[in-house]
């Protein structure tokens, strides 16, 4: 891994306590995001995909501050972004911004577009007035929607345009790296489509950083640059795209790239089927997380937990029976 | 928003019209019969049957409703048979004494509730939360009779801090001079609806708490206050103000048996006086007053639904 990587994420970990018992004495732990470690240059796209629950968007929050981890670091260009206080603080939430899953969730209802758009100006103090105005004019001309969307409130908007004000939203603060929460999954595939498309645009424009989160394959494939497999907590792979997508090393990433359709009756696939639930995130066993579901699984796996390797140049594996 | 409110207070005349009924038939199914009363039990039946006649209750039913309907909106709301005065200034008079208490009695409550709920929900399940809501719970299942009781011996008797009946000091009149006859039963009055803001208005904050909108406010950049203040509190409101209005009829209610307690000169006391007295056309007018005052409280509610949230349309 370059020194200079844009950001990097080290050996980040992040429990939840599950209070159970009378009086909410005896204390389990969730463990949503386990040991995890890599880094993203500067403009590129991180997809991050897994099943729902497998710690991806646990992930997204805690990278740009919204949680505060358990243990690990988050460094931006070298700077700790937990460890930061007050004006420096707010200086490097300032860079980082999110796009959530629901477009009509994470909208004010009571504020107008406008008003959503212009308050982390007002907060980072980056204009006032008239100033203002205009930049949220703007922004929406970036994202596609005209200046008379200003004083109208969110629920007069459809998904997709909801989805746009969100963008405009993260936007606004000139921040340098998105984290995007399936920004696409509660959208129809033809406003996908279009969602997807702006946020590339945007990217060539401003120069931005994406860490993409979302649980399709075929959306990560479209628009990363490298994408990691993240399932129970742990990153199991990580490559770059068209490296994954030919050549999975993972157990899990193989029965995963099996379960995408393709678009043909007559092609047939062998495809991996896996048994049984994803386990329980709470207080789980030792050894590797997939093995109760591995079809490969081995002795050595039920063991001892196996860490995230490099085999190819950047294409990184956590599994003992993949490489040597 | 005009035409809004224009709609609302054109719709208030049928469920009025409905109240007058409901009122005009309560009162004839009450047994007694208001001539005989007024006459006392010495009366001979045929001087009962002249009365029952000068009053015009020897008529239908329905005729004597349009006769009734057609007085109150004169203004001509009878005359209280046991005060012998007009009904309507007196209802006035009193309902003034009902109000401040009442008035008093929300602000308290809403202010103490939501603030209590409010903590609650920003620290949950932290020791605060846990006592405010245990409090909450209690001061929601007390009764007012007994709560009023041992706010005198202990405020007023043991204590002495404050007087424990009536509105004025002898000889004593303004507002400055009330508040202190004012305290008890307003907090007494105040205790249930408190709790049941209180609750609400904890939950309520919670629900929002978690919306994905306030993830985005903090996301902004935001402090924690702002955060609850600007975003979380406006959007937690509206089940706050709906319980609000609820409780207005329930302290409007409650304010009979406080107006009892603490001999508070109002609408309570009034009413129970005329019921015991059979004093129909008194009980009358204050069962129509309260209840106008209840829609009409209502419809300013939904009003204020309209300001809070942009979603509720117009028209």
């Amino acid at each position: 891994m370059p020194d200079s990587a844009f950001l990097e994420v080290r050996n980040l970990t992040k429990y939840f306590p599950v209070r159970h018992g009378v009086f909410g004495r005896s204390i389990s732990w969730l463990k949503a995001v386990d040991g995890v470690s890599f880094s993203m240059n500067r403009g590129e796209t991180l997809g991050l995909v897994g099943e729902s629950g497998c710690g991806k968007s646990t992930m997204g929050r805690l990278i740009i501050g919204l949680l505060a981890p358990t243990s690990g670091e988050v460094l931006l260009e070298g700077e700790n972004v937990h460890a930061a206080t007050g004006e420096r603080k707010k200086q490097l939430h300032r860079r980082m911004q999110i796009i959530f899953q629901d477009p009509y969730g994470s909208l004010n209802p009571r504020m107008p577009v406008g008003e959503i758009i212009a308050e982390p100006l007002y907060i980072h103090g980056l204009a006032r007035g008239e100033q203002a105005q205009k930049r949220v004019r703007q922004l929406l001309d970036y994202v596609g929607l005209g200046s008379y969307c200003m004083g109208r409130y969110p629920h007069e908007f459809s998904g997709g345009q909801r989805q746009r004000i969100g963008i405009a939203r993260a936007l606004a603060v000139e921040p340098d790296l998105i984290v995007c929460d399936e920004p696409v999954s509660a959208l129809d595939v033809s406003i996908q489509s279009q969602v997807l498309n702006l946020l590339s645009e945007l990217q060539d424009e401003l120069g931005l950083t994406y860490l993409f989160i979302a649980h399709g394959l075929n959306v990560v494939k479209y628009i990363s640059d490298r994408v990691g497999v993240m399932y129970l907590g742990k990153l199991m792979e990580l490559a770059p795209g068209d490296e994954l997508y030919s050549n999975p090393r993972h157990p899990y990433t193989r029965a995963l790239l099996s379960a995408i359709p393709i678009p043909d009756p007559k092609v047939k696939r062998e495809r991996i089927i896996l048994s049984g639930d994803v386990p329980s995130p709470i207080d789980p066993p030792p050894g590797c997380r997939f093995y109760s579901r591995c079809p490969e699984a081995d002795e050595i796996c039920a063991r001892e937990s196996p860490e995230l390797r490099e085999l190819d140049s950047g294409h990184l594996v956590a599994c003992h029976r993949v490489g040597g | 928003m005009q035409r809004y409110i224009l709609k609302r207070l054109l719709a208030l005349i049928p469920v009025l019209i409905g109240v007058t009924i409901l009122v005009f038939l309560i009162m004839q199914l009450a047994p007694g019969d208001p001539a005989q009363i007024m006459l006392g039990s010495k009366a001979t039946q045929s001087n009962i049957t002249a009365l029952r006649h000068q009053l015009g209750l020897d008529k239908p039913l329905y005729q004597q409703y349009f006769i009734w309907l057609g007085k109150v909106l004169t203004g001509d709301w009878g005359r209280s048979i046991q005060l012998r005065r007009a009904v309507l200034p007196l209802v006035w008079t009193r309902f003034q004494a009902t109000a401040l208490l009442t008035v008093f009695a929300a602000l308290i409550a809403i202010i103490f509730g939501m603030f209590a709920g409010i903590v609650s929900a920003t620290k949950q399940y932290s020791i605060w939360d846990r006592l405010l809501m245990f409090l909450a719970l209690v001061g929601f299942c007390l009764p007012v009779f007994w709560l009023g009781l041992i706010m005198q011996i202990i405020f007023g008797l043991k204590l002495g801090w404050l007087p424990v009946s009536g509105m004025h000091s002898p000889g004593g009149e303004g507002f400055l001079d009330t508040v202190p006859y004012l305290i008890l039963p307003a907090v007494t009055l105040s205790v249930g609806s408190m709790a049941e803001i209180a609750r609400m208005t904890r939950s309520s904050m919670l629900e929002v708490i978690r919306q994905d909108y306030i993830k985005t406010a903090r996301a902004k950049g935001l402090g924690q206050r702002a955060v609850i203040f600007r975003h979380a509190l406006k959007n937690a409101m509206i089940p706050v103000v709906t319980v609000v209005g609820m409780q207005f009829g329930y302290l409007l209610a409650g304010a009979v048996l406080v107006e009892i307690i603490f001999s508070w000169p109002g609408l309570g006391t009034l009413m129970v006086n005329g019921i015991l007295a059979r004093d129909f056309p008194l009980v009358q007018g204050i069962i129509l007053f309260v209840a106008s005052v209840y829609v009409l409280v209502n419809l300013i509610v939904d009003i204020v639904y309209a300001f809070l949230d942009p979603r509720i349309s117009y028209s």
